[in-house]
């Protein structure tokens, strides 16, 4: 309600920060493909927002909307209350996009710096080189360096105009847990200062970790947004997880169970109220054997989310 | 929430010519610098050029002459035809083909990087990859080949090769929008060999059937190349503006395919 107000009015309500960027109704064609359909998705100022998805659920469409490297075919595409080919718009935002080859004969330093020519009141080498990790290689050329190392390297590139807006598409795509979590804590030094991000991933635990707000995409429709917690307890549940001999299938017809999945010599049982079907279980299996009830995490929030959209008609 | 002071009309970012100057200069400066560094571009496109002149013009032939001119100035002016020819269309096309294709030059565009400034750049570093292939061929004529040009005749006729290499930029541009990454390098050479071969930059047009020398005629860099031998005396007494006003109208035609390209592109999804 309050955001309709906000689109027709223009008025900005107290406690909620300005939107600095937003798909307004956007439909977004390939051909005959629909990659974004109808979408309204609003970034506020000083928040890190995670547009999460499977691949191919437009998420990297979005962000291309929002840089403007795309037209939408309907609906309005605002960045700055502004067109996002404004060049004026660059100045303040930075891109991590994903890339298939970035000059490779440059040095680290000399990518750096041709990127912090473009902008007005560029970081400064020493501080881009200090936030992204990448002090001892500043002379090293690009193609000598390690996939985690590259990927560093493009977010310094993000980094380096000190844009107010920072666009990151998947950008821990291919890296291992160690250089996961670095880039993480990278992203959180930018957010102590003040910077709005937007991020997408496939990663739950990534969206988990470092967004105030997550919009759930897929097929090219938002179905769902809140803050992490919220995603989580809209499909409020557990997981109780034991080895037991009783068939997936009977497993399936117990009353309130939601999902059962295999995993290794265990089973998975999903369910809303883990009590009942604990009592069934027992009553069916007196040597069931590894118990553990735990709350679902995003991951299944997600999985729940998905497959309750596509039941309900968001395939196309 | 922190309340982000974000303010939200745009505020007049406006760049000053010395700022916009520094880009440009930049992009250009690091563009040569990455062609430069890559073994298998300065390779080919210096040392193929080279390397036929050395060996068709100082080697063998050293002492014949074509049609009264002396074979080592002679092929200074076609060998430096299909030097600057390749310096430009390899310099532009692969990689903006590359670009393109592996979202490089989409970074670019989400970037403040004024679009202009990477063509410019481009440019700027084929014609000076030009400017060394003649330099380096002037050099070999002139130590080892008996070459004897006044400074004027030098001077023009370099002039005439690198700004005669745009129309190959220009073509270069247009190769690289519509060719895939993987794809430009071999269309680049079916295009520059067969249009060597048939500009009479090997054998000399003199010496090419009845046939090919037809087809020559619509061949850029048979114009460039009578442009450069007609500065070393050697050229067919045609007229010179002809000869620029088809390389001018060729230009045209590749800049009007590149823009095609160019907005096409606007709209493509990659990866």
């Amino acid at each position: 309600m309050s955001a309709a107000l906000e689109q027709i009015h223009g008025v900005q309500l107290p406690g909620l920060s300005p939107v600095v960027a937003s798909l307004e109704r956007v439909n977004k064609n390939y051909g005959a493909v629909r990659a974004l359909n109808g979408v309204d998705f609003r970034v506020r100022a000083g928040e890190v927002v995670a547009l999460l998805g499977p691949n191919g659920a437009g998420k990297t469409t979005a962000v291309k909307l929002l840089l403007g490297l795309l037209q939408p075919n309907a609906g309005k595409v605002r960045v700055f209350r502004g067109d996002p080919t404004n060049p004026e718009n660059r100045m303040r935002t930075g891109a991590m996009l994903q890339v298939g080859r970035v000059p490779e004969t440059l040095r680290v330093r000399e990518h750096i710096d041709l990127f912090s020519t473009y902008y007005e009141k560029p970081m400064g080498l020493a501080e881009v080189l200090s936030v992204a990790g990448l002090e001892n290689l500043k002379n090293r050329k690009f193609g000598d360096l390690s996939g985690g190392q590259k990927q560093r390297v493009l977010f310094a590139l993000a980094i380096c105009g000190d844009p107010d807006l920072l666009f990151l598409d998947e950008p821990t795509v291919g890296l291992d847990v160690e250089a996961r979590r670095m880039l993480w804590d990278q992203i959180r030094q930018l957010v102590r200062r003040g910077k709005t991000v937007l991020l997408t991933t496939h990663y739950l635990q990534e969206a988990d970790a470092l967004a105030d707000r997550v919009a759930v995409i897929n097929k090219g429709e938002i179905i769902a947004e809140g803050t992490p917690g919220e995603i989580k307890a809209q499909t409020a549940g557990k997981k109780i997880r034991c080895i037991t001999s009783v068939s997936l299938g009977e497993l399936r017809r117990i009353a309130g169970v939601t999902e059962v999945r295999e995993d290794r010599e265990a089973v998975e049982i999903h369910t809303a109220e883990a009590e009942p079907v604990l009592r069934e279980l027992f009553a069916r299996d007196a040597s069931v054997s590894g118990l553990e009830v735990t709350s679902a995490g995003l991951e299944e929030a997600f999985l729940a989310l998905t497959q309750e959209a596509s039941k309900n008609g968001n395939s196309h | 929430m922190s309340t982000a002071t974000v303010t939200l009309t745009n505020p007049q970012i406006r760049r000053s010519q010395a700022h916009t100057a520094t880009i440009y200069l930049k992009e250009a400066q690091y563009e040569f610098l990455k062609n430069l560094r890559l073994r298998v571009y300065t390779l080919s496109v210096l040392s193929f050029p080279i390397m036929f002149y050395i060996l068709f013009g100082l080697v063998l032939n050293a002492h014949e002459a074509i049609g009264g001119t002396a074979v080592p100035t002679y092929l200074i002016a076609t060998y430096g035809t299909f030097g600057v020819m390749g310096a430009s269309l390899f310099g532009t096309a692969a990689g903006l083909a590359s670009d393109r294709g592996l979202g490089w030059l989409q970074v670019k565009r989400a970037s403040p990087m004024p679009p202009f400034a990477y063509f410019v750049a481009k440019v700027v570093t084929s014609m000076v990859f030009s400017t060394i292939i003649v330099l380096a061929l002037f050099a070999l004529g002139i130590t080892l080949g008996g070459v004897r040009m006044p400074i004027g005749m030098l001077v023009k006729l370099l002039g005439t090769l690198v700004v005669g290499s745009l129309p190959f930029s220009a073509m270069g541009l247009a190769v690289g929008y519509f060719a895939g990454p993987n794809s430009a390098p071999p269309v680049i050479n079916l295009i520059y060999l067969p249009m060597s071969f048939c500009s009479g930059l090997w054998v000399p047009f003199m010496f090419l059937p009845k046939v090919v020398r037809q087809i020559a005629l619509v061949l850029p860099p048979y114009h460039l190349s009578q442009l450069a031998l007609g500065v070393v005396g050697a050229g067919t007494h045609e007229s010179v503006t002809g000869h620029w006003e088809v390389l001018a109208a060729f230009t045209m035609i590749c800049l009007g395919i590149a823009r095609i390209g160019f907005q096409r592109d606007q709209e493509k999804m990659y990866g």
